[in-house]
């Protein structure tokens, strides 16, 4: 078995072409990419502005948990069926599911900033935009960077699931492969994009370690010491935090 | 638009399909919860004993969790030997999909639990396995129970996309619907999982307040 | 100057936090601001800088009214410290004491010598500066804390609860540091707390808040121990004011009495039947010969008896009580500034003198509370 996945990744035929792994790479990457450009667009300036005046907060956490049980597949033939074109409604969809996690993060982690760090900023003579960009956007970025890793996630399964409606990607392989049987390839298809989603986590988490700054690194090992005891209701949220923010990747 | 969604559901025939798919996806998204539930919590419990242990398993769970989930669902059967469509590698890929989101909030629970709780109990006696059970996880409920239900949404959700290998319950209603280019089914179908994924939310919420009285009467602790 | 007129704030639920306060803060002094949780305290704190803006009526700094002023620009004037510190925890030491400067349009250059300068100020080391929040300990973030908001040499500083989530001893050190910077830098600061022992160490002035935002009592803390102006205040004090209290009187009223003395190496013999102080050729007291001791051919160290704490002429009243109390012989010893012999007290005259005091009508207000 491992013999014949082999045999098929290896495969010259399967190395060029526009069925070819670059190619279909390249187009996976492609559809992530640029939907991942979107919902950042969307998502950052949208979760920074709930976040740092507190307007709308309750909305959008009811908006995103909400999101969190939207089918994938539902959401693609839908979207498919309404609009005609595999393209666009693929982008559509692939959109509406990053967003979420986007916001979500970007909202997480200006809330997620001191109480007493924003009260000095402010009683300090900070205005709302130094306040936001000194202080919020800073406090922002672990939160902000995993909303985004987690949207990445997301949008390399869709991508997959959507080849369901005529998308390119590697998601071809896996539902080309299932509909003659051919086992190598639709197991080939899925290492290809397991060992995708797999690198482009790796990649943005050493990002994450480079944006996030030094000293905010530091007091979350303090916290993780327990250098401060933790209410019980406190770890309660940070792991609903944690785990919204996991949710989904692999929808 | 709402009467042809009218027309759809006022078919007998079709609501047999839907009521039988109805309980396919609850089967295949519940039991994984269970399965993946009561495998964290050894894992979780090992995990927080020992620290070499904790980094490999956190580690794997992040990987997990970040493999697509159709991916998961065709490369189980290559591993495990079983039919492509059987419904047994959803059920098994969600399972290690919920265990690996529950691994994180049973450590982080099994670490919040007061020292000064597990030493009282040690001294009035108990050994650390019966100590587990009557003091360290009820007190982890709470926090358990935040990740459950994020599991449970999440398995709700993903349960569809098991309808590309033939086992998906109301993500049949979508394969059906795209197939023959007709929209009621999956209008109803994405309706009904998030419907599903509600009344699960609620059901867990209660349970989780049946299993902590104490933190309804005042501090948690 | 710090004024308060008619001010009166109610949120949006109808709460009144703060109702109708008239006070007025002295340039230069510290002026603590002390009561129950819910009493306004930290409300009528943060409309100094407009952190919330009162209802009505107008807080007035040196003449002018704070509404008159850019938020943003008046509190970079207004030093502001606050309980967690609330340090920057993305920025260095170093930057979250610069932060002001900078804000204000200094060079960064500038702006980093100045907060080195305020790190050593506050007892810091300046290599501290490179670190971040996160590798302090509380203590130290709260230093840091106070010097942030020196930083732009500001009249007025606002402490909001500034020592309450360290532990005792450090909390101590801090006062004490408060008190020395003080009396080099003559700040105007409002300085709020629940704690009433650290309102009257800290405050030159205290004002009593009670639920519901009225003003109780605005007095000088010994003023305040001796006669709390109603119930809630005599009951927020505490029960122990009177102990309290002695530590803002000297004892100059008390008379002081002579008892017999005897030098170290030449004991009287016989024994007199009353108690002997021993003093040694400085004057300075080495114990008590008991009543009634027989004369032992042991050594003369063995017969006396380690005195109590020793008073000092001049010092708060505190201390002569427990010199009365920890004597062998009830008499509280006395000493001059050279710890010389200068006579002794009972325990009964430190209190009788504390009554005195306290009958004096030094201030003409109507004593409601009494010594519990």
């Amino acid at each position: 078995m491992l013999q014949e996945i082999l045999s098929w990744l290896t495969d010259p035929a399967h190395w060029s072409g526009p069925d070819g792994i670059p190619h279909r790479l390249l187009e996976h990457l492609g559809y992530t990419v640029v939907a991942a450009l979107a919902a950042i667009a969307i998502g950052v300036p949208l979760g920074l502005f709930v976040g740092h005046t507190g307007r709308g907060g309750l909305a959008l956490v009811g908006l995103t948990n909400g999101m969190r049980a939207l089918p994938t597949l539902g959401l693609v033939t839908f979207l498919f069926l309404v609009l005609g074109s595999t393209q666009t409604s693929t982008l559509i969809a692939l959109v509406v599911l990053a967003v979420p996690p986007v916001l979500a993060g970007t909202y997480a982690g200006v809330q997620d900033t001191p109480r007493g760090v924003v009260d000095a900023a402010q009683g300090m003579g900070m205005t709302g935009w130094q306040r936001l960009w000194r202080v919020e956007v800073p406090n922002a970025t672990p939160l902000l960077l995993g909303g985004i890793r987690n949207a990445v996630l997301q949008l390399v399964a869709t991508t997959t699931v959507a080849a369901f409606v005529g998308l390119g990607g590697l998601g071809r392989y896996v539902l080309d492969g299932l509909r003659v049987y051919a086992y190598p390839k639709v197991a080939a298809g899925a290492l290809l994009v397991a060992a995708l989603a797999v690198v482009l986590d790796l990649l943005l988490a050493g990002l994450q370690r480079v944006i996030v700054p030094r000293g905010l690194r530091l007091a979350a090992v303090t916290r993780r010491r327990g250098g401060v005891a933790r209410e019980p209701e406190r770890v309660g949220t940070d792991v609903v935090a944690g785990a919204v923010a996991r949710e989904g990747a692999n929808g | 638009m709402l009467g042809d969604i009218v027309q759809y559901l006022s078919d007998p025939f079709n609501q047999d399909r839907i009521l039988g798919y109805l309980g396919e996806h609850l089967q295949l998204s519940l039991l994984p919860l269970v399965i993946g539930l009561a495998a964290a919590i050894p894992l979780g419990w090992l995990a927080s004993r020992t620290r070499s242990l904790r980094l490999t398993l956190m580690g794997t769970a992040n990987v997990v969790y970040t493999i697509p989930s159709l991916a998961l669902f065709v490369v189980l059967p290559g591993l495990i030997g079983t039919q492509i469509t059987a419904p047994i590698n959803v059920i098994l890929a969600l399972s290690i999909y919920t265990a690996a989101l529950l691994v994180r909030p049973v450590v982080d629970a099994l670490d919040a639990v007061p020292g000064h709780v597990i030493a009282a109990a040690t001294a009035m006696g108990y050994r650390p396995l019966r100590r587990f059970f009557a003091v360290e996880l009820p007190l982890s409920v709470p926090v358990l129970a935040a990740g459950v239900r994020v599991a449970s949404v999440s398995n709700i959700s993903l349960v569809s996309v098991g309808a590309l290998i033939g086992t998906g319950g109301l993500g049949a209603l979508f394969t059906g619907g795209f197939q023959i280019r007709y929209l009621p089914p999956i209008i109803v179908g994405i309706a009904l999982t998030l419907l599903l994924a509600l009344v699960m939310d609620l059901l867990l919420v209660g349970l989780r307040r049946a299993l902590t009285p104490w933190s309804r009467v005042g501090g948690a602790h | 100057m710090i004024e308060f007129r008619s001010v009166t704030k109610r949120f949006d639920d109808g709460t009144v936090a703060v109702d109708n306060l008239n006070l007025s803060v002295d340039a230069g002094t510290i002026t603590v601001f002390v009561g129950p949780s819910g009493c306004g305290k930290t409300t009528s704190l943060r409309m100094v800088n407009r952190m919330v803006e009162p209802t009505e009526g107008a807080v007035l700094v040196d003449g002018a009214d704070v509404r008159a002023s850019d938020p943003a620009l008046l509190r970079r004037r207004i030093g502001y410290v606050i309980q967690q510190a609330g340090l920057f925890p993305h920025r260095t030491v170093l930057d979250n004491v610069a932060t002001v400067p900078l804000l204000s349009g200094w060079t960064r250059r500038r702006a980093r010598d100045r907060a080195g300068e305020l790190l050593e100020l506050v007892g810091l080391p300046t290599e501290l500066g490179k670190r971040y929040p996160a590798q302090l300990s509380g203590g130290q973030q709260q230093r840091v804390g106070v010097a942030r908001a020196l930083a732009a040499d500001p009249p007025v500083l606002l402490m909001d609860e500034p020592f309450s989530a360290v532990d005792p001893v450090v909390r101590e050190g801090l006062q004490d540091e408060l008190l020395r910077l003080q009396a080099e830098l003559d700040k105007t600061i409002v300085f709020v707390t629940h704690d009433i022992d650290e309102a009257v160490k800290v405050g030159e002035k205290v004002a009593v808040f009670r639920q519901g935002g009225h003003l109780a009592q605005y007095a000088e803390p010994d003023e305040l121990l001796a006669r709390p102006a109603d119930d809630f205040v005599s009951e927020f004090v505490g029960r122990d004011r009177g102990y309290r209290r002695l530590s803002f009187l000297d004892a100059s009223g008390i008379e002081l009495r002579d008892v017999p003395t005897a030098r170290e190496g030449a004991l009287p013999e016989p024994r007199p039947e009353e108690w002997v102080l021993v003093l040694n050729a400085e004057d300075r007291p080495r114990g008590w010969l008991p009543p009634g001791s027989t004369v032992d051919t042991g050594s003369e160290t063995a017969e006396v008896q380690p005195g109590g704490s020793l008073y000092t002429k001049g010092t708060p009243m505190r201390g002569a009580l427990d010199a009365a109390l920890s004597s062998p012989s009830g008499l509280g010893v006395v000493v001059d500034e050279d710890g010389r012999y200068a006579g002794v007290v009972t325990a009964e005259e430190v209190l009788e003198a504390i009554q005195q005091r306290r009958a004096e009508p030094e201030h003409g207000e109507p004593e409601q509370g009494g010594f519990g």
